[in-house]
């Protein structure tokens, strides 16, 4: 067992884990956060997007101890005081979910996508960036509006960032 | 028009659960005290196990129990079923081999269960797993469908040529009669490539034995927990109905693959009695790649028969079906009444016959998947067609139209009684929306960049809301297929909804709620969807073939009108007045020519409370119920227009527009019907250009993963131009037709269409990879050379 100290959506935590514990197995399994999901084995699918220190990552393709002393972001983290982000907004009303299991994932790295490219963002680059998040459900058509709409949301927005 | 009701595009209510990370899918459920199952699987095609030794695994740390096929027999566990009796043209019955939940003797595909590792933690149980040594005899694999039935290996003792049923459909005589008065017969050779279904949420299961109730409690990944109870306790023998609870939580998708009733969970419930704990079981992506049911997989042949005017006379088809190393819950409807009654597609054809021939391959089950052999037929007829309007010369829409049924009921060669559409209407609209006028001009342009341009069509029909019960059930279902509806509401006037439908991402939370909204004037706020929860919901049938609009909610309207009729009752005691001088109107009854009324939530406290009637000439509360069997299938339609740029340098083809105009009958959230369509689409599109199951010839899954199994991402499609028509369907209250699996169905032969169109020849095969369409386009570009 080893020992590992981060801070989850604001909060210091602190456990023992198993050395080979992924990051999405001490958020769902050891903090409860069952928001960040699993889709696949290969770090294809995106459904596990956080972001670590700012930035997005899938959270199957690190170790937990990897992220010692790191801050965390999860979806649960996003609305800040209860009120929903943009982009959260965005994905509803723009009906970009259906059964909501890739949901959590993309609009985390839809954040992302406008941290990195800014708030003005056309449709070509929307799907470029959107190749690591796969979603069975929508055919991309209303995530694409949906992240085009939060982007745009987000300019106007205190929360351009997710907490960090 | 309410802003909440029938025709409104209401945002979900579902959305903020998971929009904020708060859905509960099964793998976010533990239970205290929670073990691990991993299930040992088998690496050969096809063997036979000789020796399982656990003895080495067993002592390893946290290791609760290894279970095998033995204890399962001990336990008298029954196998998985198929729940579609198919006869064969001869009458004999299909032939089915035993399905074990885990091996008994043999093990028939990558995949299949050998043994279940249960341990305190899930690495143990794979730790665990490394250690168990199996010695098989391996058997020679079975892997190609059209050789199947060949094969000198047999994989069932009870099917000694590999074939499950060699079926029939249609009048042969009168059919060969057609093809000898025509003038042309286009023939087709098609495979329709073999699909992994994908939901992005893996398969799941938690099984919980309560020892002091003698009761078992199942979360399961599962588009019809009603079904999966009564097959776990009729069939397979787990416990009685009565002592066995099945709730499907939110769930990740299914598109068909989630229908069925599968090994893990049924070891799962079993196993959690057994070891004393509850037991969890969480696919990942490998595992299901190997042991989700996959769909499609049909080799073909195919012929049109056109007379000297372009008008149909015939079509006739010989399929071989694959259907995997078992057969799965529903397996064998798929490629026969789910296939074949759709070969007449959108067309006045006098005579169709089909020929359909299933065999065991040491593969993975083939059951159900988005469309269910309503997308394998209308990629039959609509690529017949699409050729045959090239072979005769024809504008390939005017072609069609020539030859759309036009007068309703239609009664086809081939069961189906179509009971409302109109065909042009859709075909007109979307040659408008794809402007079709300017494609001429469109591709020249194309041309101009070196790029090849190609525009296809797909006139589709399919048959949904499956179905009345007495008819499927002459068909060979073993289950009746009506939907129930429980409307209870509180004495404040809320409203709990409870169905035997199941929402796994179409919206029925808020569907559901805009019918009672539209029917009782309450809020959206003050309606509650249950579902998913065979404790709650007392029976139902579950989602699948887009049956909870036209079923599911033809029960909720039932079930409403009592309501109605309830509250009439109660009003005319508060407001002294005659029962049949009452009116509901917008949430108010009111007596007719007077001024006096009554709130819903009013009355429904009046019931209640009971003060202003006797309850022996009424009975007090508001609840009531509905089984609602629908009188027919449903027949959604519509055109699909694919327009695409190949690059003949590199073979990748580019959907550069998509139009799809769609008749769904009465839509109740036009933005969750286009929804729909999209994800459809983008399904359909997945299958013409980019995914394909591939076994090599030892039988290993060659796509086992997303590294390797192609999923459509963002940038591989377009944004669609969705339009819709509408003729409302008369076989159900609402007028209903359903909108699942229309994009699926539509989409494939419509980009196989644009991109033969673009490459000038008919020899594209699916997925139309860059490799498939470069060979393609080399071809036409040599053609073009020596002409």
């Amino acid at each position: 067992m080893a020992a590992v100290s981060m801070t989850v959506n604001g909060h210091s935590v602190t456990a023992d884990i198993d050395p080979r514990t992924l990051l999405v197995q001490f958020i769902r399994d050891n903090q409860r956060l069952t928001g960040t999901h699993v889709g696949c084995d290969t770090s294809q699918c995106g459904a596990c997007v956080v972001h670590v220190d700012g930035k997005a990552v899938k959270s199957c393709t690190l170790l937990a101890l990897q992220c010692d002393g790191s801050n965390v972001t999860t979806i649960e983290g996003l609305a800040a005081g209860g009120v929903l982000h943009p982009m959260q907004e965005a994905f509803r009303e723009h009906h970009g979910l259906q059964c909501g299991f890739c949901t959590p994932g993309m609009i985390m790295s839809a954040v992302d996508i406008v941290n990195r490219k800014g708030n003005n963002l056309d449709e070509h680059t929307i799907r470029e960036e959107l190749e690591g998040n796969i979603c069975r459900c929508t055919g991309y058509h209303n995530i694409v509006k949906a992240v085009e709409a939060g982007a745009k949301a987000m300019a106007g927005s205190s929360m351009k960032r997710a907490a960090e | 028009m309410s802003a909440t009701g029938i025709g409104a595009s209401v945002r979900r209510k579902e959305d903020h659960r998971f929009i904020t990370g708060a859905g509960r899918y099964t793998d976010d459920i533990n239970r205290p005290n929670q073990a691990y199952a991993y299930f040992l699987r088998s690496p050969h095609a096809h063997a036979t196990i000789r020796k399982i030794d656990t003895s080495k695994a067993a002592k390893l740390p946290g290791v609760l129990a290894i279970l095998t096929g033995d204890d399962l027999a001990t336990d008298k566990v029954g196998g998985l079923i198929c729940g579609w009796m198919i006869h064969s043209k001869d009458g004999s019955p299909m032939k089915a081999g035993a399905h074990p939940a885990l091996a008994q003797g043999k093990v028939r595909y990558v995949g299949d269960h050998v043994a279940v590792i249960v341990a305190d933690t899930l690495a143990q149980a794979r730790d665990a797993a490394e250690a168990v040594v199996v010695d098989y005899g391996v058997l020679p694999a079975v892997v190609d469908t059209a050789t199947a039935a060949k094969s000198k290996t047999a994989i069932h003792d009870a099917a000694p040529d590999n074939t499950v049923f060699n079926w029939h459909l249609g009048n042969k005589a009168e059919t060969e009669a057609a093809f000898k008065a025509a003038k042309h017969v286009v023939k087709l050779d098609i495979v329709n490539n073999r699909l992994a279904p994908n939901p992005m949420e893996p398969r799941a299961a938690v099984g919980v034995y309560d020892k002091g109730e003698d009761h078992y409690t199942l979360y399961t990944t599962s588009q019809n927990p009603h079904v999966a109870r009564l097959v776990l306790s009729a069939f397979i023998g787990i416990a009685p109905e009565n002592k066995l609870r099945v709730i499907a939580p939110d769930v990740g998708g299914g598109f068909g693959s989630k229908i069925f009733i599968y090994a893990e969970e049924t070891v799962c419930v079993w196993a959690s009695k057994k070891v004393g704990r509850p037991v969890k079981w969480n696919s990942d992506r490998t595992e299901a790649f190997l042991s989700d049911a996959h769909g499609r997989d049909h080799v073909t042949h195919a012929e049109l028969a056109v007379d000297a005017n372009g008008k149909m006379l015939g079509l006739r088809a010989h399929t071989i079906a694959n259907l995997g190393a078992y057969l799965s819950t529903f397996a064998s409807s798929v490629p026969t009444y789910l296939y074949a009654p759709l070969l007449s597609g959108q067309y006045n054809i006098p005579a169709v016959y089909a020929e359909v021939d299933a065999v065991y391959t040491t593969t993975a089950p083939v059951d159900a998947y988005r469309g269910a052999g309503r997308p394998e037929a209308t990629f039959v007829v609509e690529r017949l067609v699409e050729v045959a309007a090239r072979q005769i010369g024809m504008d390939p829409a005017k072609f069609r139209q020539m030859n759309f049924v036009t007068k309703f009921p239609h009664q086809t060669p081939v069961i189906m009684m179509y009971d409302a559409g109109n065909y042009n209407a859709s075909m007109k609209k979307a040659l408008e929306i794809a402007d079709y006028k300017g494609f001429g001009k469109r591709r020249r342009e194309s041309e101009r960049r070196g790029k090849l341009r190609g525009i296809g069509f797909s006139a589709y029909i399919e048959a949904c809301g499956i179905a009345p019960s007495a008819a499927v059930g002459s068909l060979g279902a073993g289950v009746g297929l009506w939907e129930s509806a429980e409307v209870r509401v509180n004495p404040i006037g809320t409203v709990e909804i409870l169905t035997g439908s199941h929402s796994h991402g179409q919206g029925h939370e808020t569907t559901f709620a805009q019918l009672v909204c539209e029917r009782l004037g309450v809020s959206m706020d003050a309606v509650t969807i249950v579902h998913g929860d065979t404790d709650k919901v007392q029976m139902g049938m579950g989602t699948y073939g887009s049956r909870s609009g036209a079923v599911g909610m033809s029960a909720i309207s039932k079930a409403l009108d009592k309501v109605i009729a309830k509250g009439k009752k109660v009003a005319a005691y508060v407001l002294e007045a005659s029962e049949k001088d009452i009116d509901f109107k917008d949430g108010k009854f009111s007596v007719k020519g007077t001024d006096k009324t009554l709130d819903f939530g009013a009355c429904a406290l009046q019931a209640y409370i009971a003060h202003k009637f006797n309850g022996q000439d009424l009975e007090p509360g508001l609840k009531e119920g509905a089984f609602y069997d629908p009188t027919n299938f449903t027949f959604p339609a519509g055109v699909h227009i694919a327009e695409v740029e190949v690059d003949p340098d590199t073979g990748v083809t580019e959907i550069v527009n998509w139009t799809a105009v769609d008749d769904f009958g009465i839509v109740i959230n036009p933005m969750i019907v286009e929804g729909q369509v999209h994800g459809g689409i983008a399904q359909g599109v997945g299958q013409a250009l980019l995914e394909g199951v591939v076994y090599d010839m030892e039988g290993q899954l060659v796509t086992a993963s997303y590294m390797d199994y192609c999923m459509p991402r963002a940038d591989n499609l377009p944004s669609f131009k969705v339009g819709m028509t509408e003729t409302a369907c008369p076989s159900n209250p609402l007028g209903i037709k359903g909108c699942g699996e229309a994009g699926a169905i539509a989409a494939p032969p419509a980009v196989i269409n644009a991109i033969t169109d673009a490459v000038g020849h008919e020899d594209v095969s699916m997925p139309a990879t860059p490799k498939v369409v470069w060979r393609a386009a080399q071809k036409a570009l040599k053609k073009m050379a020596a002409e």
